[in-house]
């Protein structure tokens, strides 16, 4: 026994580690039988995996296909990024403590974003495409609505970590809110702001592939079609045009933001 | 140029910490005040209540002829727009250049939309280079804040209060974050502005040398309560001993 001599830790603390430890794996045991998770399934379907991924060889009379819907699919990303932005503009100076108006707006500002954000981008989809029809349009107004719930977030949380003084400095100058943020608290933020936007995009640009499962536009539109009439070489076209221009925006978005600070 | 009048203030936190415990002072126009005291003396506190970035609890702060302590609003902001405010950490936006740091001061002059479109007047953008010219870094101007050093950004900080046309002016321990030579130099331009534009000063200290090298008046303060008022050939070494409660030495020295 060569920690003989040493304290012993609580006891209490031991327990709680192992109890922890229970309940995961009592929580794991749980939802693998409900998910009718199944090892050797796994291992016979390789099979059929790479027999699968052998009939999308890409077929490259599909492309002309794909080029309008894909550029669709930016574009919804796109206006839905900057109207998102300018939306969440003041909310996040609302939901802020040290630029709220009073408790109360910050309080309605606040719980209208957990409700934004509570809302995942998909189901968002299903929503506007049941109230607008099918098309771009509720692919658009869904990103717009998820822009801004993640947005805001984001943003009232770095205005809230702003440097106080230059905001007590305005106030000591007589300026009013408007002015104080404009002056003190936008400067601060900008840089930061900018890399969230093109954070945003990047991820309404991979949503936006998604939502046209749901009929709300772009390429989602084409890649299910391809899938109902089990047309794999234009899947594989379409898989690897969008993994292309994906992995190209997210290098670009990377790249602006490693310049902005 | 205004008097300041300190009518029995109090000031309690929400933390029930009690700042200000009944001061009461009169400062006459131009006069050149520097407060001296321990930090948590209230000091700070004190010197916020006069632009009600701290309301006082009871008492009431007189400005000129402004109550600040009931003024709100829009009143409240006039009443500011009249105090000139210098800092410890100097408060600049530091992403910001000097000269829109500088107009910064002119806000509370102006209508709201012109201050949030950044429309300055033209003669406001030529007072603001005026106002650099006075605490000699005019060649500044377009360089951004944090690349000026130390003793360069409390000169902004006092072209930001001037720029404002101030009759009262508040420094909050101006020169704490400096070392010597520039933190005289600082002081010799904040007193030289008092006199040439009247303004009523105030100046939070706790170095016992320069409070009595530039103040017109010492006020000495102890938890919460002015124990020392005097000129500063009566602050003596035995006065600053009763106002720190405590034997003074080299600390308490900035030196030259």
């Amino acid at each position: 026994m060569l920690d003989a001599g040493l304290p012993r830790p609580p006891r209490a603390g031991a327990i709680k580690s192992w109890l922890t430890l229970a309940a995961v794996a009592a929580l794991i045991g749980l939802a693998l039988r409900q998910t009718n998770f199944n090892l050797p399934a796994l291992f016979t379907g390789a099979y059929d995996f790479f027999r699968f991924f052998g009939r999308m060889a890409p077929d490259l009379t599909a492309l002309p296909q794909i080029w309008g819907p894909l550029l669709q699919t930016i574009q919804i990303a796109y206006v839905a990024t900057v109207i998102g932005s300018l939306i969440a503009v003041p909310l996040i100076f609302l939901a802020s403590a040290n630029t709220a108006v009073n408790p109360v707006t910050m309080w309605v500002a606040r719980t209208l974003l957990t409700v934004l954000r509570s809302i995942p981008d998909l189901l968002w989809a299903a929503i506007f495409v049941a109230v607008l029809g099918l098309g771009a349009l509720p692919g658009v107004v869904a990103l717009t609505f998820f822009s801004v719930g993640v947005l805001a977030k984001l943003g009232s949380e770095t205005v809230e970590a702003v440097d106080p003084g230059p905001l007590e400095a305005l106030r000591a100058v007589g300026a009013g809110r408007n002015r104080t943020i404009v002056f003190a608290v936008i400067p601060q933020i900008a840089a930061t702001m900018v890399s969230y936007i093109l954070y945003v995009f990047e991820i309404n640009v991979r949503a936006s592939v998604v939502i046209g499962f749901v009929g709300a536009g772009g390429i989602g539109v084409l890649l299910q079609t391809y899938m109902g009439f089990f047309d794999y070489p234009g899947l594989g076209t379409l898989i690897v045009v969008v993994f292309v221009v994906v992995l190209a925006i997210d290098g670009f978005s990377v790249w602006a933001r490693s310049r902005l600070i | 140029m205004s008097r300041i009048s300190f009518e029995n203030v109090e000031v309690v936190y929400k933390t029930g910490l009690k700042a200000l415990k009944g001061v009461t002072l009169e400062i006459p126009e131009g006069q050149f005040v520097v407060v001296v005291g321990l930090s948590g003396a209230g000091k700070s506190t004190l010197i916020r209540t006069v632009n009600s970035l701290v309301v006082p609890s009871s008492g009431r702060v007189v400005v000129g002829d402004v109550d600040v302590t009931r003024a709100r609003g829009a009143a409240l902001r006039a009443a500011r727009s009249d105090i000139g405010m210098i800092f410890q950490t100097f408060n600049l936006v530091k992403r910001s250049s000097v000269i829109r740091n500088v107009l910064a001061g002119r806000l509370g002059d102006l209508p709201a939309w012109r201050g949030v479109a950044s429309a300055f007047p033209r003669a406001d953008r030529a007072y603001a280079h005026d106002c650099l010219e006075r605490v000699g870094i005019p060649e500044k101007a377009y360089v951004r804040a944090d690349a000026l050093s130390g003793g360069q950004q409390q000169r902004v900080g006092i072209a930001r209060a001037l720029a404002q046309r101030p009759s009262v002016m508040l420094a909050d321990e101006p020169v704490a974050s400096l070392d010597p030579p520039t933190s005289h130099a600082v002081m010799r331009d904040l007193k030289r502005i008092a006199r040439e534009d009247g303004i009523t000063t105030v100046v939070n200290l706790h170095f016992i040398d320069m409070a009595r090298e530039y103040a017109d008046r010492i006020v000495g303060m102890r938890d919460g309560l002015v124990v020392f008022d005097g000129t500063p050939a009566e602050a003596s070494d035995d006065a600053f001993e009763e106002i720190y409660g405590r034997p003074i030495d080299d600390k308490d020295l900035r030196g030259a």
